[in-house]
């Protein structure tokens, strides 16, 4: 065979390895062809576009058929949760934020709830708070769900929904960079409430937003269901059935799309969730396209959620959004000003030229943080992906001794053998997609 | 193993605030007194009479937090498990991976690995926590019981080396498979390792850039 730089070869103990990089592959496949190997070992990703990031899929195939699939992790591990144990609790919500880099405010909130849990001082967050988290949550979901339906469709070669979807997107990070000064990775939810209030203005656009997203939500509804090919690959792809997903530990879109009506805001409300109208939506094909349903139907009710959010906003203006215990509250006061966020002028004349026991105070607290009882708690949230659960335990210090978050997508992601084994290598494609899976949240 | 001093400004404990002077005691784990609360004691008594060997078997039953713990001698974790899957009193499902934990004060016991439990049909929660001392870090693996453990006890096995015997294919899952220590052990400092190009060839740096 002659020298390709798009696909060369060597023999090695376990057979002969190929590495394709891109071009015409004309004469590998060839030489393929030739071999008397019924079955080929393809490593697929990570640097493969429709992998959905860093994961490497280890793909044994027949012809065109997948007989075993295994999933090679771990490109994207940052050891958050060991860099957790060395800053503050309230440090901590910067690092989690980063996990699930696609659901910041779930890794936030669960945080920051299983911190409450220790400090015992889950009742004490003030409604407005809790208001402020399940709106930023909900608003979440969509921005999270709109990136499924975009990656996932231009996995499949649709390349529309990606414009659609990052449209409405947009309006999310836009509310997120007007509440929070940041789009991504805010590290807005904090133990004892939120950062900062909601502003004055920002609850007008959060309705206007949900008008129009109402609307436009349909461009991508009428492109995709019913879509004779958008059902050709994704229908009776991927099959995972409830009983696969219960021995696999699967939550999220892909247990409700095997008509299991599970979902922790309905079955074990947090934050107030209660209190709010909405419906699980199931489906019962336990497939993609039931999968792909499922979000669309979870988009119309974040919506409804978000319009009593704000309602209630307005009936609880003035409240405060941290808890009132001065030895946990984060002293600082921040405000939105002409050149983005940061300290409030009122709170720095009060710590600066009014009050030393204030700077004392705020000086303690920022740099040493506050101590947390010692124990252990688990905390969950129902994320876009399913159960985002968090143990932390406490020694009694100013840090975590540890932080282990239970990854929806890392649980959710070793279903891929039992979705794609014996079928096509293109539903691979459609499978992985329909798990949605997040690598930053994945390898942590 | 070899770990540079003086990266990312970590010292000795790694208390950056400085202003700390914490002592680290560990929290202690004694037993709750009944009545436990909540739905807690139900699941207790439900086990009781479906696992005969139940004082045996659990070492203690914590209350906090408004969760319950059970502390379960690791002989024993297989079958209480099972009891915990099969029992239509008990029925929990569901295996939210599981957690280590390394205490390095608790002698005898320094290795901890907490699981999540999770019953959709009677919508409770429990905790199982299986202590065991570093010079022996075996735990019978659960991947028979909840398939979904899998990964979980891959990744507990990478970060704190503790072993599950009868797992299929226990290999590191998110560290190089040739990696050395058990990144999360308290042990193991934060940052100063350092980067390793196996297999690179380094040209010499009168050959790295030509700009002639």
């Amino acid at each position: 065979m002659s020298f390709d730089p798009y696909a060369s070869s060597r023999e090695t103990t376990e057979g002969r390895v190929y590495s394709v990089t891109g071009g015409d592959w004309d004469e590998l496949s060839t030489e393929i062809g030739a071999t008397k190997e019924e079955r080929v070992v393809v490593n697929m990703g990570p640097q493969h576009p429709s992998t959905h990031g860093v994961l490497r899929l280890i793909l044994e195939l027949e012809g065109e058929t997948v007989t075993e699939a295994r999933c090679g992790i771990g490109y994207l591990h940052t050891g958050i949760e060991k860099n957790t144990e060395y800053r503050t609790w309230t440090q901590g919500v910067t690092y989690v934020t980063r996990m699930d880099y696609l659901s910041p405010i779930f890794n936030e909130t669960a945080y920051c709830m299983s911190v409450e849990k220790l400090l015992g001082i889950t009742d004490q967050i003030t409604e407005r708070a809790q208001v402020i988290r399940v709106m930023m949550m909900e608003l979440n979901r969509i921005s999270s769900h709109m990136v499924c339906f975009g990656t996932g469709g231009l996995e499949l070669g649709a390349l529309t929904p990606i414009f659609f979807a990052f449209r409405d997107r947009e309006t999310v990070l836009d509310i997120f960079e007007k509440v929070s000064g940041l789009r991504m990775n805010m590290a807005y939810i904090r133990p004892g409430g939120v950062a900062q209030d909601v502003p004055q203005d920002a609850v007008a656009d959060i309705r206007k937003a949900c008008r129009d997203m109402r609307k436009s939500f349909k461009d991508n509804e009428t492109l995709l269901v019913g879509n004779s090919i958008w059902m050709k690959r994704t229908k009776d792809v991927g099959y995972l059935d409830l009983a696969g997903c219960m021995t696999l530990g699967v939550t999220g879109p892909i247990l409700r799309a095997a008509g299991m009506p599970w979902d922790l805001r309905k079955s074990q409300p947090y934050s107030g969730y209660e209190n709010y109208d909405f419906d699980v939506i199931t489906t019962d094909t336990c497939d993609a396209y039931g999968r792909f349903l499922v979000r669309l139907g979870e988009l119309e009710q974040s919506l409804r959620i978000i319009e009593q959010c704000c309602d209630k906003l307005d009936q609880l203006a003035g409240q405060p959004v941290m808890v009132a215990d001065k030895k946990i509250a984060w002293p600082a006061q921040l405000s939105v000003s002409a050149d983005g966020m940061g300290n409030s002028l009122s709170h720095i004349r009060e710590i600066m030229g009014e009050s030393m026991e204030a700077l004392i105070h705020h000086f303690k607290i920022v740099t040493e943080g506050f101590r947390v009882p010692a124990g252990q708690a688990y905390a969950s949230v129902e994320s876009p992906r399913g159960e985002t659960g968090v143990h932390t335990v406490s020694d009694g210090g100013t840090r975590p001794y540890r932080v282990h978050f239970r990854e929806p997508s890392f649980n959710n992601l070793q279903s891929t053998a039992a979705m794609c084994e014996g079928g096509m290598i293109a539903d691979v494609i459609s499978a992985v997609a329909s798990i949605d899976p997040v690598m930053g949240g994945v390898d942590r | 193993m070899t770990h540079d001093e003086g990266m990312f400004g970590v010292h000795g404990t790694g208390d950056t605030s400085g202003f700390g002077g914490l002592v680290r005691t560990g929290s202690s784990s004694g037993s709750s007194e009944r009545p436990y609360g909540s739905y807690f004691d139900e699941i207790a008594d439900d086990l009781e009479r479906a696992y005969p060997e139940f004082s045996d078997a659990i070492e203690a039953v914590v209350v906090q937090n408004g969760e319950l713990t059970f502390h379960v001698k690791r002989e024993k974790l297989e079958s209480v498990a099972r009891t915990l899957r099969d029992d239509p009193k008990l029925r929990f499902e569901m295996c939210l991976g599981v957690s280590g934990v390394h205490y390095p004060d608790q002698v005898g016991r320094e290795l901890h690995a907490v699981y999540p439990l999770l019953s959709m049909t009677h919508n409770r929660r429990l905790r199982l926590e299986v202590s065991i001392p570093d010079s022996d870090p075996h735990i019978p693996s659960l991947v028979e019981v909840w398939a979904g453990n899998n990964w979980h006890e891959r990744e507990t096995f990478d970060m704190f080396g503790i072993i599950f015997d009868g797992h299929g294919g226990l290999t590191r899952i998110l560290m190089p498979d040739d990696w050395n220590g058990h990144p999360q052990r308290k042990d193991y400092p934060l940052g100063g390792i350092p980067v390793e190009f196996i297999g690179a060839t380094i040209p010499a740096p009168s050959e790295r850039r030509s700009y002639q």
